[in-house]
Formats: structure tokens, sequence, C-alpha cells
């Protein structure tokens, strides 16, 4: 490798996208490159300087409310079925009522599969993209306020480090098209996304294990948090960690 | 979620899915606006239009982050509505600086070094708006949008192999600015 090869892909070591053959060229030149070598921690030096918090811009209200007010307005959802009822006769009410629920019950299903095909690609996508944690911390009074201002709930934390189970930190991630909060955890080498979305009224239901292209998913329900745990280690394990996890919540 | 069932397809349910999606990332695109334009008012009307045109298209938006996906079309509405301009230049203008950032205070520090820390990313911030165009716009998204290449090519609408060259070329302007900024400072 020459400098001037060096001098771009030393931007792609700082920025974790170099590949790991060229990353060895690359530290193999700079070992014997003076100038380089110099020029890299010149680099790593500026990073410092540039604190993203230092550095954004926050939007004025004026501009969020302005927004808003010009996206169309949710319906409200109970006048809407209200004024639905009252177009049928009496004696249809009932037979609609049933053929409705079955509509719901029939949706509801779907909708489950689907959001499991989600947190299961969100898992993919967090092993893949080299995306695991926006927040890299072992320390569950680290990650659970860096969700403060990101997400509409605080999401639980719970430090499973004496359960074998490492927390590695959080990220934010998209769960059925609505920012959920992510913790990872990790088991020897298994990683566990566990997905927490607020569902308010959804109350607590109790765990379901489930499994889809080789993950095992655990999801449950408690105060007003949907919650997926997702990983590839087998049930019996993920059913631990769960247990683990809702325990430790209750202390 | 789940617990929700029934998906609302009207005009006023996409518009809630749209929100919960697109509105927790105001701060970023604006951030972007900011530093893509001259002045806080123009930044105001080209995430307007940004959010606007956004929801229009929505139905092409094919999931994963949402981020970039926006950020192309904050950068599309800029180049749309002030190409051939003068207003694509940056100047920092230090009248509304009180409203930029205020949660610019880290744990643990004395005011003293609260203040230096404000003072080094004015300074910063100016640097990088005096970059030309084509290399701020790797610096903003790469450093204070933490875009993988991947989607800062996306965005640009470039090659992976030019938003490289662009991010060493902008990085290299930077650190020579930053060391004539700070020679400056220390001689006055």
């Amino acid at each position: 490798m020459n400098c001037d090869e060096a001098s771009i892909l030393m931007h792609a070591l700082i920025d974790g996208e170099l590949d790991a053959g060229h990353a060895r060229e690359l530290e193999t030149h700079i070992a014997t490159c003076a100038g380089c070598g110099a020029r890299l921690r010149e680099f790593h030096e500026l990073r410092k300087m540039m604190t993203p918090a230092g550095l954004r811009y926050s939007a004025p209200a004026r501009l969020r409310v302005s927004i808003e007010g010009k996206l169309p307005a949710p319906r409200l959802a109970a006048a809407s079925r209200r004024s639905v009822l009252r177009g049928f006769a009496v004696g249809a009410t009932a037979s609609a009522l049933a053929a409705s629920g079955l509509l719901v019950m029939v949706m509801r299903s779907d909708d489950q599969k689907r959001v499991l095909g989600e947190v299961v690609s969100a898992h993919l996508r967090s092993l893949q993209a080299q995306h695991l944690t926006d927040v890299v911390s072992t320390d569950q009074h680290t990650v659970k306020p860096w969700f403060n201002g990101r997400l509409d709930v605080a999401p639980p934390v719970a430090d499973l480090t004496a359960q074998g189970f490492t927390l590695m930190g959080g990220r934010l991630d998209y769960v059925d098209a609505k920012p959920v909060a992510a913790i990872v955890y990790r088991r020897r080498v298994h990683i566990i996304n566990l997905f927490c979305a607020p569902a308010p009224g959804s109350g607590q239901r109790s765990a379901v294990m489930e499994s889809l292209h080789g993950f095992n998913v655990r999801r449950w329900s408690e105060n007003g948090l949907n919650l997926w745990a997702v990983s590839d280690i087998n049930a019996d394990e993920l059913m631990e960690f769960g247990e683990k996890f809702e325990a430790a919540l209750r202390q | 979620m789940m617990a929700g069932g029934v998906v609302d397809l009207s005009e006023g349910g996409r518009a809630e899915r749209f929100k919960a999606l697109a509105l927790p990332h105001l701060d970023d695109v604006y951030t972007l606006a900011r530093y893509l334009l001259r002045g806080a008012s123009d930044a105001d009307d080209a995430v307007q239009e940004c959010y606007l045109r956004a929801f229009r298209h929505f139905d092409t938006f094919r999931g994963g982050p949402i981020k970039p996906w926006l950020f192309a079309i904050l950068r599309n509405v800029c180049h749309a509505a002030y190409a051939g301009s003068a207003r694509l230049v940056f100047t920092a203008d230090g009248a509304d600086e009180s409203q930029a950032a205020p949660i610019w205070r880290e744990h643990g520090d004395t005011p003293e070094q609260a203040m230096l820390r404000r003072h080094e990313s004015e300074t910063m911030r100016r640097l990088i708006g005096e970059l030309p165009a084509e290399f701020r716009e790797v610096i903003v998204l790469r450093e204070i949008n933490d875009l993988s290449y991947r989607d800062i090519a996306t965005v640009i609408e470039a090659p992976i192999g030019t938003v490289m060259s662009r991010l060493a070329r902008a990085r290299g302007m930077l650190r020579e600015a930053w060391m004539a900024a700070e020679g400056e400072g220390e001689s006055p």
C-alpha cells in the first residue's frame, strides 16, 4: 500500500468501515510510515473536537407545530366506530359485530406474524450493519437514561451479569414503523436483542415463545410495554433470559 | 403496535405512522438544513417542505432506517429551491446562536470548561460551514449524523468511493482550517 491509498483508507479505518484485509494492510503501512501514522493521529484528534452534541441545532418548536398542523389529523377511532354502527339496522347489528370481530381476529393474527418477522429482521440488521449499539455500556444506569428524549417511554434496563447475560448497550430501532428501544445483551457468543415498544393499555400478557428462520422470540407485555427478546440461543435459554429479566424488574 | 391489532389505513392513520417514524428525526433534518443553507428561516422553509414532500411520497418509503430517506429529500428540496443561488453558501449567523444546541454541558464540566467547549464547537461549526458544499455535506452526514458510508452514498447519490475520497479531502481541509484558527486564537 502506498501513502496515497493510505491517506484515503485511513478514514474508512477511523469510521469502522474498513474490511479486515485492508485494515491489516493499512496497519502494516502505518507501522513503517511515520508520516501516515502522524496523520492518522491528527485525524483522531480532529474527530475528538467534533463532538456531535456541540455541532447540532435544535429545530424551533414552532417548526414542529407548523409541520404537525399541515399533516392530516388522526380520525378518532371511537367516533368512527360509533358512526359505522349507527348505519346498521338493529337486526343487522349483531351479525355485523360478529363479522367485524372475525375480521379483527384475522387481521390481528396477521399483524402479529408481520411484527414477528419485523423483530427478527431488526435483530438480523443489528448483527449485519455494524450498528448493534448506539450507546455502549455495561451499566444499566448509563443505558436507560440514553433513551430519554429519544422515546416516549423509559425502557426497563436490568443488569443480568450475575445471571450470565451481559448488558452490552442499547440503540434506537424501528419495528412496525415505530421507534422502539433495543437493549442488547450477550450470552457467550450469542447476541440477544430485547425490543421494547410502548403499548398503552396492553396490560399484562404472559410470555409466548415463537420461532422464525431459526431465531427464537419470547414476547410478553407488562406495564404498558410490548417486549420481544430475539436471539439464536436455544429456546430454553431465551426463556430463562426472559424470566430473569422479569424477576430483576420486580425487585 | 400489536395491541392495536387492526391496521388503520385511513389518511389520518397514515399520518400517525408517518409522524411516529419521521418526526423524531426533526432535529437531525433541521441540523442538515442549517448546514446546507444560509440562515435559519431558509432552513425552516426547507425542512417544512421536506416533511410535507416526504409525507406525500410516504408510500415509496421501503422500510429500513428512515433518516437517510429524509435527508435525500431534504437535499433535493435545498437544491431545487436554491439551485444556482448564492444562498447555498453557508454563513454562520451569530444572531441566533443562543437557540442552537442548548444541551452543551458535559458531566463534571466546570463553567470555564463548558465555556471553552462551547467556544470550540462554535469554531468548528463555523469551519464546517466554510467548507465547499460537496465536502460540507459528507462531513455533516458522517460526523454529526453518524451515517454509514452506504447511507451517505444513497443520500448524495454517488458511489461509495466518492464518499470516501470526499470525506478524506473534507477532513484534510478541516484539519488545516482548525490549525489555522487555533493559531489565530493563541496569538491575538
